[in-house]
């Protein structure tokens, strides 16, 4: 329908966006008439991704002509914006910036750097960013999800974990169960990816080889190696960030700091 | 289980607390607060709520760090304790019995276990003989009653062989005959009375000093021989408990 109406590329897309985004807003419109108010942040995030998208557009029109070398730059850019994004879902959680960007630079770093070493990746600054950016979302994603889920479930066992600690345990085993919980449920987007890859959905990066003329058997085998990576990635991420957080949750005198009422 | 060594049967004092004070962020919670506990002894923390009971009991295993002063357990400055070690010395029985899943078994091995340690069987029945849950051991604290939570919580408490027990309102989440029972039984624990839970003599021996915050008057005077009074953070009366009682407004 918005094709006959739109010929131009640009006012296209500007149209489908915005179609896009009033099935977002419909959705917004449901939940505040259930008493949940999403108007806000969900916004924000509509207006604030439409202009990062469309600049990384732009940038990437440069991108085809810079040097191979520039994509570590960026990938580390996107790694501390991730971390940056990911720590916003932890409010409350002491050091959660830097545990964040930690996390995803052990997890979607280590994992990018093997596989382009191994030549999974190609060297290429027009794959290697765009796949890189892939592990990297994916992994502040899951990261967000283990530190938002570990946050509540600490601050929901205040007194199962001090009634531990009261018992003379460290608070380590304190939170083990919890830290168990966050970790698993943080990779559920994840494996349910690997496990519906073809059925439920055709992802994006497959319907673009295609697209552009690739083998359907060497895009379809490329987009499985994108999702086991893409779970590497943020396995590793979820991994370090509880551990690395579970620390900073207790003084060096196992006092549990992380207390209801904490910023949320 | 061995009972623990008998040192501070010939100190005067289990526990001194000495300046204690919490402020946060420019809040003063507590302030200038000095007591100490004779062994075999019970002292009552008494106040209105807000006026830093609970808060001074947390302070007392460590579970919140000070802002000032210490506390010295046995005639050691607790901070030079490992924490871990601190809070098995000193025992913590809290207003809600917090169980963690599993069997009641479970419960009492939970303290031991977190220093490689288990409890025999026999060691769990004589606890639970104790808390007057007898044959207990297996069953699934899902489905235990309100007071009989709070026993096994106290057993759990007891496995740890603590010097000192901190009691946080143990009886307020419970109803009147529950109460009573939980009452009965720290009087038991205390060695005030011994006639009524079988297998009780087991844990009379254990020089046991206790710490019990309530905001029920009547109960401390029954539990406790001596008394804080606290209002706002400060120490307001302090004492025998017949004396801290005796100006005391008589309604309350």
């Amino acid at each position: 329908m918005l094709k006959t109406l739109f010929h131009d590329p640009l006012r296209l897309g500007l149209a489908q966006a915005g179609a896009a985004a009033m099935a977002a807003l419909i959705v917004v419109f449901l939940a505040r008439r259930r008493g949940i108010h999403l108007e806000k942040e969900l916004g924000i995030a509509l207006v604030r991704g439409l202009i990062q998208i469309v600049a990384v557009g732009s940038v990437l029109l440069l991108l085809l002509r810079a040097p191979n070398w520039t994509s570590i730059f960026l990938l580390t850019a996107m790694i501390v914006a991730a971390g940056a994004t990911s720590a916003g879902r932890a409010k409350g959680m002491p050091g959660a910036f830097v545990v964040s960007t930690w996390a995803i630079a052990c997890g979607a770093g280590s994992i990018i750097a093997l596989m382009t070493l191994l030549g999974v990746i190609d060297t290429p600054i027009t794959t290697l960013v765009p796949v890189g950016s892939m592990l990297i979302a994916n992994a502040m994603n899951t990261n967000g999800l283990a530190l938002n889920r570990l946050r509540s479930d600490v601050i929901a066992h205040v007194g199962e974990i001090e009634t531990a600690l009261a018992l003379g345990a460290d608070g380590k085993s304190a939170v083990a169960s919890y830290v168990q919980g966050s970790f698993e449920a943080s990779l559920i987007p994840a494996i349910d990816s690997l496990r519906s890859l073809g059925i439920v959905w055709i992802p994006g990066l497959m319907a673009g080889m295609l697209l552009s003329g690739a083998r359907p058997l060497y895009a379809a085998i490329y987009q499985f190696v994108v999702l086991a990576m893409i779970f590497a990635s943020s396995g590793l991420t979820s991994l370090v960030s509880t551990l690395l957080i579970r620390a900073r949750v207790f003084s060096s005198a196992d006092q549990l700091m992380l207390r209801p009422g904490a910023p949320a | 289980m061995e009972l623990s060594s008998a040192t501070h049967l010939v100190n005067s004092i289990a526990l001194r607390v000495d300046n204690l004070g919490r402020t946060v962020s420019g809040k003063i919670l507590l302030e200038n607060i000095s007591f100490s506990v004779p062994p075999r002894e019970t002292l009552a923390i008494v106040g209105p709520s807000g006026s830093g009971k609970s808060t001074l009991l947390r302070l007392l295993n460590r579970l919140d760090e000070p802002t000032t002063g210490t506390v010295f357990l046995d005639g050691v400055d607790y901070r030079e304790l490992p924490p871990r070690e601190l809070r098995r010395r000193i025992g913590m029985v809290t207003q809600r019995p917090y169980l963690f899943p599993g069997t009641v078994a479970d419960n009492l091995q939970f303290g031991p276990r977190q220093r490689e340690q288990t409890l025999s069987d026999t060691a769990i029945e004589r606890l639970l003989g104790s808390v007057g849950l007898p044959d207990y051991a297996l069953r699934d604290v899902a489905n235990l009653s309100g007071g009989e939570a709070q026993r096994v919580s106290f057993a759990r408490t007891l496995a740890n062989e603590p010097e000192i027990l901190l009691l946080d309102e143990p009886t307020s989440a419970l109803d009147e005959s529950s109460k009573h029972g939980i009452e009965s039984l720290i009087q038991t624990i205390m060695g005030k009375k011994s006639d009524l839970v079988p297998g009780s003599d087991e844990v009379q021996h254990q020089p046991l000093s206790c710490v019990l915050v309530t905001h029920d008057m009547a109960q401390a005077s029954r539990l406790a021989q001596y008394a804080i009074a606290l209002a706002a953070g400060h120490i307001v009366k302090s004492g025998r408990i017949e004396e801290v009682f005796r100006v005391e407004d008589p309604v309350s």
